[in-house]
C-alpha cells in the first residue's frame, strides 16, 4: 500500500503540488491525470524522490521513503518514462538487466529474468536479447522500457506518460499489454497522463490534478458520473461522457432473455462496442455469446437506459 | 561518370606542370634558378615519367571507378619521385661541390594535388577504421622506404638531414614529448574539470570564459609572461631547477601547451557528457544510479566520441604549436625552423616544417580512427517484423 500524506512541493514560493494526500492499494493501477502544469509529474517524481518534497511524506508498505538514501529507494521502484529512455549503447538484454545489476543479482538470475520479461512482452528472447534499441520499432522500444522498469520486481511502478510518443494503434496495444501484464504480475502502478481516455481505460482509480491540488480521486465510473468540479467535468468531456461510461461496463451486465438476429457480440465486450454495433448494423437487439454459445441478448433501449443513468 | 574534383585536380595538375619543378642553387643559402619539368633531364629519360604523371591525373577524373582513381594518384606520386631523382642526378652533374637542388613550386603543387586526389579517392571507398589504419601504415611504410633508399639523398633537405641526424631524432622525440605529454597532462587536469563543470553549471559558467581567455593569448605573449614567472619559481623553489624548471626551455613551452589544451578538453568533455539523450539520463537517475554510476555506465561511454574529437583538436593543435617552443629553447622541430630562418636556409626550415606537417596529419588520422572506434555500438539494420 502506498500512502501519500499531505505532500507539497514549493518552487519560488509557488506550490507546484499543494498538500496532496491519497492512498494506493497494492495490485491496482492509479492514473494521475491533469493538464500540463497541474503538478502531476512533480507528484510522481516526489514518490521516488527525484524531487524532494517541501513538506509531507510518502509511505510504501508503512515505511517512510526518507528513511533510506534516494538511490536505494529508486532501485526498489520501477520508473518508465515517455520516449522510453533506453541506453542506446547497451543491448536490449543489458538495458533490462540494468537494475538487477545495480542490485548485484547473479548472472544466471539476471539472464533468466531478462528472458522471462521479454517473453511476457511477446518478444522472443533469442531474437531480441542482443539487439540494440535503435534496431527496434517504437512500440518494441516502449515495451523494453517497461520491461526494464519491472526487472527487479519493484514494490511499485511509476510511469510518466509512458505511451505519449506512440501512434494511436500501437498505443492501444501497449495499453492492453500493460493491463494484461499488471493483472498477471499483480503490480502496483501509478501512471501519469494528460489523456482522460487513457485514464478511464487503464485506471482502477483515477486521480485528477488541477493547479497542484488533487481535485478528485475515485473509480473511473465515479469520475464520469459525479465530477467533483467543473474542471473535472470538462476533462471527462461533456458530450462523450455517456459513451465513456458505457465503455466501462461489460455487455454481460445487461444480458436479458429474448430473440435477436445477426452476428453475436461477446459477453466481455463493452456496452459502447454493443451500441456501436447496433447503430452500424441497424439492429435493436444483438445476440450475446460467451465461448461461442449464445446466452441471451442485449437491447438498444437497455443500453440507452444505462447511459441515461450517467446524468 | 566524371568526378568533379578529379577534373579540378587534372586542370590544377597540368597548370602546376608549367611551374618550375626544381631549383638549382650554388650553395645552401642563395636563391636558386628554377627548372621546368622538360628542362630537368634529357627528354628521352623524363618523357616516360611525365607520361605516367599525366596518366595518373587522367585516371583521377574517372569518377565511376574509385580504385582506378586511387591507382592514378599512386602512379602520379611515383612519377613525381621519379622526376625528382632524374632531375637530381642531371642537375647536379658538374654543378660544383656546394651546389644544392630542391623541389620547387611545381613539385609542391603537384604533391598537394595528387595527395588530395588520393584522399578523395580513398574517401569515396569509405573504408572502416581498421582499413584506414592499414592504409595509413602502407603510406607511412612507403614513405619510410623511400627516405631510407637513398633515392632522394641528393636533395638539399636530405643533406641538411644527414648532417644533423642526431639533432633530428632528438628534435623528433622532444616534439612528441611536448605535444603528447602536454595532451596527457591536459587530459589529467581537464577531464575531471570537465566532469565537475558538467555537474555544476555555475562552475562551468565561471571556468569556460577563463579558459577561452587563455586561448586568446598569443603564444609569444604567453612565453613572455612565463619567462619571469618560471624564472622566479626556478630561483626560489628548492629543487625546481634540478627538474628543469626555468624561465626558458622545455618547462615554459610545455606549460603553455597544456594551458592552450585545457579549453578544448574541458569544453568537449562537457559537450560530450551533455550529449547523452535526456531521456536516458532521466531513466538512469530514476532507476537509482548514483552520479558515478551514471557517469561511467551512461554518460562517458555515450560522450566518448565528442571527448575524443576534442583530444584530436588538441593533439593536432599542439603538434603545430610546439614549433614555437624552438624559439625559447624548448626543443622540437621548431629548432630547425628558427635556425633556418636565421641562416636564410630554406631547406633547413623545411626540415623542421615538413616532419611537423606529417606528424600532425598522422595524428589527425589516428585520432579520427579512435573517434570512429569509440562510437557507441549502435548498428542500424533493416527493421525486423515485430
Amino acid at each position: 500500500m502506498i500512502e501519500i500524506d499531505q505532500i507539497s512541493k514549493v518552487y519560488d514560493s509557488k506550490a507546484a503540488v499543494d498538500a496532496v494526500s491519497m492512498t494506493v492499494q497494492t495490485g491496482t493501477i492509479t492514473v494521475i491525470v491533469g493538464t500540463s502544469g497541474s503538478g502531476k509529474t512533480t507528484l510522481l517524481r516526489m514518490i521516488n524522490r527525484l524531487e524532494e518534497p517541501t513538506s509531507g511524506e510518502v509511505r510504501i508498505n508503512g515505511v517512510v521513503t526518507t528513511t533510506m538514501p534516494g538511490h536505494i529507494l529508486r532501485r526498489r521502484i520501477g520508473y518508465a518514462i515517455q520516449g522510453h529512455g533506453l541506453f542506446p549503447h547497451h543491448s536490449v538484454g543489458r538495458n533490462i538487466a540494468a537494475v538487477p545489476q545495480l542490485l548485484g543479482w547473479s548472472k544466471d538470475k539476471t539472464r533468466a529474468r531478462v528472458d522471462e520479461l521479454l517473453t511476457l512482452f511477446s518478444m522472443d528472447p533469442d531474437q531480441f536479447r542482443d539487439r540494440y534499441p535503435a534496431e527496434l520499432s517504437g512500440g518494441q522500444q516502449q515495451r523494453v522500457g517497461v520491461a526494464r522498469a519491472l526487472a527487479s520486481r519493484p514494490d511499485l511502478l511509476l510511469m510518466d506518460e509512458p505511451f505519449g510518443a506512440l501512434d494511436p494503434i500501437i498505443r492501444a496495444r501497449a495499453q492492453a499489454d500493460l493491463r494484461r501484464i499488471q493483472r498477471a504480475l499483480g503490480s502496483t502502478i501509478m501512471l501519469v497522463t494528460h489523456d482522460m481516455e487513457e485514464a478511464i481505460h487503464l485506471g482502477d482509480r483515477v486521480a485528477v490534478m488541477d493547479g497542484g491540488r488533487l481535485v478528485q480521486h475515485g473509480t473511473p465510473a465515479e469520475i464520469i458520473q459525479h465530477p467533483a468540479t467543473p474542471f473535472v467535468a470538462d476533462m471527462v468531456g461533456g458530450v462523450d461522457r455517456p459513451l465513456r461510461l458505457l465503455s466501462l461496463i461489460p455487455v454481460s451486465d445487461l444480458i436479458e432473455d429474448g430473440p435477436a438476429t445477426g452476428a453475436p457480440v461477446a459477453a466481455q465486450a463493452s456496452l459502447r462496442d454493443a451500441l456501436s454495433e447496433c447503430l452500424w448494423t441497424g439492429r435493436d437487439a444483438l445476440p450475446v455469446a460467451r465461448d461461442g454459445d449464445v446466452i441471451g441478448r442485449v437491447t438498444l433501449p437497455a443500453i440507452r437506459a444505462r447511459a441515461q443513468g450517467a446524468t | 561518370m566524371f568526378s568533379a574534383p578529379g577534373l579540378l585536380f587534372f586542370v590544377l595538375g597540368l597548370a602546376a606542370l608549367t611551374a618550375p619543378y626544381m631549383t638549382l642553387a650554388a650553395n645552401r643559402i642563395v636563391a636558386g634558378d628554377g627548372f621546368r619539368v622538360w628542362q630537368l633531364a634529357a627528354p628521352g629519360n623524363s618523357v616516360l615519367a611525365l607520361l605516367l604523371l599525366v596518366a595518373g591525373l587522367v585516371m583521377g577524373v574517372l569518377g565511376a571507378w574509385p580504385y582506378l582513381r586511387v591507382a592514378g594518384a599512386a602512379s602520379g606520386l611515383a612519377a613525381l619521385v621519379w622526376l625528382l631523382t632524374l632531375g637530381g642526378t642531371s642537375l647536379l652533374d658538374g654543378a660544383g661541390e656546394y651546389a644544392r637542388i630542391s623541389p620547387a613550386a611545381g613539385f609542391w603543387c603537384l604533391l598537394v594535388v595528387l595527395g588530395l586526389l588520393l584522399a578523395d579517392g580513398l574517401a569515396s571507398l569509405s573504408p572502416g577504421p581498421w582499413a584506414r589504419l592499414g592504409i595509413l601504415a602502407v603510406v607511412l611504410s612507403v614513405m619510410a622506404m623511400l627516405l631510407m633508399s637513398g633515392l632522394l639523398s641528393g636533395l638539399s633537405i636530405m643533406q641538411e638531414f644527414s648532417s644533423r641526424k642526431p639533432a633530428f631524432y632528438d628534435a623528433l622525440s622532444r616534439h612528441l614529448w611536448l605535444s603528447l605529454g602536454s595532451l596527457l597532462v591536459a587530459v589529467v587536469i581537464g577531464l575531471p574539470l570537465g566532469i565537475a563543470c558538467y555537474r555544476s553549471p555555475r562552475l562551468r559558467d565561471a571556468l569556460l570564459p577563463v579558459l577561452s581567455f587563455l586561448q586568446t593569448i598569443p603564444s609569444l605573449a604567453m612565453f613572455g609572461i612565463m619567462i619571469p614567472l618560471l624564472g622566479w619559481v626556478g630561483d626560489t623553489v628548492p629543487g625546481a631547477q634540478s627538474i628543469g624548471i626555468a624561465g626558458i626551455g622545455f618547462a615554459p613551452a610545455f606549460i603553455a601547451l597544456v594551458l592552450y589544451s585545457l579549453l578544448p578538453v574541458v569544453a568537449n568533455t562537457v559537450a560530450g557528457l551533455n550529449s547523452t539523450p535526456p531521456a536516458a539520463q532521466e531513466a538512469a537517475r530514476g532507476m537509482g544510479m548514483k552520479f558515478l554510476e551514471r557517469l561511467f555506465k551512461v554518460e562517458l561511454p555515450l560522450g566518448l566520441p565528442i571527448i575524443f574529437a576534442g583530444l584530436r583538436i588538441v593533439l593536432v593543435q599542439n603538434i603545430g604549436l610546439a614549433v614555437i617552443a624552438g624559439l625559447i629553447g624548448g626543443g622540437g622541430f621548431g629548432t630547425f625552423v628558427f635556425q633556418g630562418l636565421n641562416q636564410t636556409a630554406t631547406d633547413l626550415i623545411l626540415l623542421g616544417a615538413l616532419p611537423t606537417v606529417v606528424l600532425a596529419l598522422v595524428a589527425g588520422v589516428l585520432m579520427d580512427i579512435l573517434v570512429a572506434l569509440t562510437k557507441p555500438n549502435v548498428r542500424h539494420v533493416s527493421e525486423s517484423a515485430p
